[in-house]
């Protein structure tokens, strides 16, 4: 079993080396160098030249790159903002946090409110529940998340004044971001999840539970829900990625000082360690939460267990 | 003893003649009809539909110039008879802005789909036919791209190209190809060791035509599929690029953009809000809804 | 004259979708003693695992319908049953084995936890935990499973051992009628006989009532007192094993059944199978069903629908009995 984990970390290893080369390889194509973004309009030619060479600007790529790699893995550094003149590491993981908040969030909304729903629409297909249900989800699905965040800002915000517009002053803040990211997630989450129900309560053996002599709530809830909620928690684990795109136009919308809000100012201000450090670590989070969700797979459903337990067939 | 028909031999096999008809014409009917069954796919059909003439009749209901002219007169005029849906913070009237940031969204979603289906499908093809180590190569190359999140993919590569409505298409559109490779690639490797396909070339059929009369039937269901989903997903990742400003320079209209205008005047102005904002959410809506009606037209699995 | 155990009487069921009815079932009577077995022959769409789910209530709820007829067991029309009655019955007094071993078990669960959860359902005179357990191992034992296999998952089983862990899980609550449907169609032949052998060791052991639903006469012959052949819904013969394999008469289809089973003896160029197909379950023809396939069928066999004759325990519903010595009319329900 560990074997089996440990590989997958490995594997982790050549796709996190492809994806921060890709991002490095495509932000190397904005103009700009290092020395005149971090001196300011007003340095001499003579400081600019000498602080690229020291950071090793005109050295060729794949050193630049490599040299990169090697400063991010063993010393933790990232580089420094071209904007605030300060470490991008120390910048990015001060505004984690507050993404992660957002994005949790998001997640627990989405699934407490998408997954009760399904199994309720599927239990009771075709009545009024369900279809109210499923149109819901249906309509919010399709929503993004900032039209949604806008929405609640016009209504809870401005004019009902429950909760504060921008700013991440107290827990109050973080209502609004976490319904508008996790209503779309969470009309995904119904629909998957009653999808999977149906075609579970439909398999032979909830037909052998009840030939058994289970009454419906025991054939459900015994039978049917483990087995439809394993693929169930899997989507929800790779519609994270979605998530994090909805999340950073959610971060700007509110004003939270997320790790979003803070990559795409850095866009804008051509802060280019900035936003290679940010979209790494982001790509990174999301490559972890994917293995997280294929390795719970593992723990959780007895056949992919065995495989790699070692327990075949007799 | 036994009767005279206990013993009499059984007649000859009955030939049954069953026609299975293999017409292309008569599967695109059959999906049609149980498409037209679905109502609210067809109303999401007639809703883009509808949406689609009305960008492209744009500039005969009004000039484009509407659209970006200012006049701090109107300044956050409320919608009137002169001004349908008002009038934005520069006075500029926010129907022709709708109007022609239909244009934009629509054509964003829709080229851009049509584009990465044909490249993905071209690479797909390639790569299941050609197989070997360029296959392992792309595919792996792929897994990296699918690791990052398409809205963060796609504002790196609007961070190096400049903003502009073709630097998001590309940008865009680089997120979407991997699913269209897969689709197309497992449909060639589906049928690559066929016989039939050894027996196809070496009658001398070309790749070209093999791929077209064999690989595409059975592609072709999950392409369509993919296309609808990616059209809705394109515009919404276009919205958000121009929400976030990365996306279409102003003045230029663009639903996502016009929403976020609106943030600055919500409290004050919230139909600046409304108009753009129900667009996008009908728009989306009817796509999703259109979609899912095909992918159950195409693959009929009856839901009692 | 004891009451009946099981009595079936003019049973019909129809699925019903908002396309179409199918006529599953139609007007079929048969009855069971206790401790006897009744093999129910026919082709895939006779209507036998219709049947067989009637007899448990198991019906798909939105499309399955009965549409006449009356199903008693032990004196108790079961469908006046309330819902917790009938919870009580499956399992308990009426055990079912499905026909696939491949998913009728939970991939979730272990095999012990799934056949624990039979008494466990079940368990009215209050057994511990080491009680069930150990009733688990005993009947585990009985089926020929080594007991320490009972934490292993389904899948880590064959296809024939799956059998009988469904088969120890219908038992383990020592049902008085166990329903059989197929059990051994998707198995091997090699583990087929078997898995029937099993069975009838079993059922001799327990002394339990059996339908064996089967499309395999060789089965039948092994296994059952009495057999019933269904054809498009419709018990078109019934009687002892005895009538239905050495009577002097039988019903043409009976014939074609027996007929199409590869003769090691003879030498022969082709196999004899019946020609053409069941009819369409939406569309039954107006006379006899068998009518069209039928090498003796007259223009009566295709406008009326046949009789029901009787001699002694053999029943057969055809027009071509009319006249002959020794069968009586019954009326046709």
């Amino acid at each position: 079993m560990y074997r089996f984990v440990l590989k997958r970390l490995l594997l982790m290893i050549p796709i996190v080396v492809g994806v921060s080369f890709l991002i490095f390889t495509i932000l190397n194509f904005i103009p700009g160098d290092p020395g005149s973004n971090l001196l300011g309009p007003g340095a001499l030619q003579v400081d600019i030249d000498a602080l690229n060479e020291e950071l090793g600007y005109n050295k060729p790529f794949l050193q630049r790159y490599l040299l990169y790699m090697y400063n991010a893995v063993v010393h933790f550094d990232l580089g420094t903002s071209y904007a605030t003149k300060k470490p991008v590491f120390d910048e990015i993981m001060g505004r984690l946090p507050v993404s992660l908040k957002v994005a949790f969030n998001a997640i627990l909304f989405s699934l407490v409110f998408g997954i009760p729903l399904g199994v309720l629409s599927a239990v009771k297909q075709n009545s009024l529940v369900d279809r109210v249900s499923t149109g819901t989800a249906l309509l919010l699905a399709s929503q993004p998340g900032f039209l949604i965040g806008m929405i609640l800002m016009l209504i809870f915000s401005l004019k009902l004044r429950w909760f504060p517009a921008t700013g991440a002053a107290s827990w109050k803040s973080y209502v609004m971001p976490m319904i508008a990211l996790g209503l779309p997630y969470g009309g995904r989450q119904l629909r998957f999840t009653r999808s999977s129900m149906l075609e579970t309560i439909r398999q032979d053996y909830v037909r052998t539970a009840r030939a058994k002599g289970a009454n419906e709530r025991i054939a459900i809830w015994r039978h049917a829900m483990k087995n439809a909620l394993m693929p169930v928690i899997t989507v929800a684990g790779t519609s994270f990625g979605i998530l994090i795109g909805g999340a950073i136009a959610t971060e700007t919308l509110f004003g939270l000082p997320g790790l979003g809000s803070f990559i795409v100012a850095g866009i804008k201000q051509k802060d280019i360690p900035v936003v290679t450090g940010g979209i790494i670590i982001f790509a990174l989070i999301f490559s972890f939460v994917i293995l997280a969700v294929d390795l719970s797979y593992a723990f959780v459903d007895p056949r992919i267990k065995a495989k790699y337990a070692g327990g075949g067939k007799r | 003893m036994s009767a005279a028909y206990d013993e009499k031999p059984l007649m000859n096999l009955t030939e049954e003649k069953v026609e299975i008809s293999f017409k292309k014409e008569s599967q695109v009917k059959e999906v049609w009809r149980r498409l037209k069954k679905d109502k609210l796919a067809m109303f999401g059909l007639t809703v883009i539909a509808l949406m689609v003439v009305i960008a492209l009749c744009a500039p005969l209901i009004c000039p484009y110039d509407d659209a970006i002219k200012m006049n701090m007169r109107l300044k956050l005029a409320l919608p009137s008879a002169k001004h349908w849906f008002g009038c934005d913070g520069y006075g500029r009237d926010l129907f022709a802005r709708c109007l022609y940031g239909s244009r934009v969204s629509l054509t964003i979603g829709f080229a851009t789909s049509f584009a990465t289906l044909v490249i993905g499908s071209l690479l797909g093809a390639f790569v299941g036919y050609t197989g070997g180590k360029i296959d392992d190569l792309i595919m792996r190359s792929l897994d990296i791209f699918s690791a990052i999140p398409s809205t963060l993919f796609a504002m790196a590569v609007v961070a190096a190209l400049g903003s502009g409505i073709v630097n998001i298409c590309i940008a865009i559109s680089l997120t979407r190809i991997p699913s269209f490779v897969r689709i197309v690639r497992s449909a060639v490797l589906g049928i690559a060791d066929q016989e039939y396909i050894e027996a196809a070339r070496a009658g001398g059929s070309s790749t070209m035509h093999i791929l077209l009369r064999h690989v595409l039937p059975n592609a072709i269901g999950p392409l369509i599929v993919q296309t609808t989903a990616n059209v809705s997903m394109m515009i919404l990742s276009a919205a958000t690029l121009s929400f976030l400003g990365l996306g279409i320079n102003p003045p230029q209209p663009e639903w996502g953009a016009l929403v976020s205008e609106a943030q600055e005047f919500l409290r004050r102005r919230p139909h600046l809000l409304i108009f753009p904002g129900s667009l996008i959410c009908i728009a989306s809506f009817s796509m999703s809804v259109l979609g899912d009606g095909l992918r159950d037209a195409l693959d009929p699995r009856l839901r009692t | 004259m004891s009451e009946k155990f099981l009595q079936v009487r003019d049973l019909s069921v129809q699925y019903r979708t908002d396309l179409e009815t199918v006529y599953a079932v139609n007007h079929i009577n048969f009855e069971l003693e206790k401790g006897q077995t009744i093999g129910l022959v026919g082709e895939t769409g006779a209507g036998k695992t219709t049947t067989a789910l009637t007899l448990m209530r198991l019906l798909p709820e939105k499309t399955g319908r009965v549409t006449s007829g009356t199903v008693t067991f032990e004196g108790q029309n079961i469908y006046d049953l309330p819902d917790e009655t009938m919870h009580t019955i499956r399992g308990h007094h009426i055990a079912m084995i499905f026909q696939d071993p491949m998913t009728s078990l939970n991939p979730v669960m272990t095999v012990g936890e799934q056949i624990a959860e039979a008494l466990e359902l079940h368990n009215t005179d209050g057994k511990t935990r080491e009680q069930i357990e150990a009733r688990v191992d005993e009947v585990l034992r009985m089926v020929g499973i080594p007991p320490e296999r009972k934490t292993n998952f389904p899948h880590q089983f064959s296809g024939g051992m799956k059998q009988r862990v469904v088969i120890a899980m219908a038992l383990v609550c020592e049902p008085d009628l166990l329903i059989a449907d197929e059990p051994t169609t998707a198995l091997d032949v090699t583990i087929q006989a078997q898995v029937i052998n099993m069975i009838r060791e079993l059922r001799d052991r327990l002394g339990t009532a059996m339908i064996m639903i089967t499309h395999d006469l060789g089965i039948v012959a092994q296994t059952c007192d009495n057999v019933a052949v269904m054809y498009a819904g419709r018990i078109i013969e019934a009687g002892t094993a005895f009538d239905i394999f050495k009577g002097e008469i039988r019903h043409p289809y009976t014939v074609g059944l027996f007929s199409s089973i590869p003769n090691l003896r003879e030498k022969t160029a082709r196999l004899t199978p019946i020609p053409g197909l069941m009819p369409d379950p939406t569309q039954l023809p107006a006379g006899c069903s068998f009518a069209p396939r039928c090498p003796h069928a007259t223009e009566r066999c295709r406008t009326e629908p046949p009789s029901v004759w009787r001699s002694g325990t053999h029943v057969i519903e055809c027009h071509l009995l009319e006249g002959r010595g020794g069968w009586t009319k019954e009326g046709r329900e």
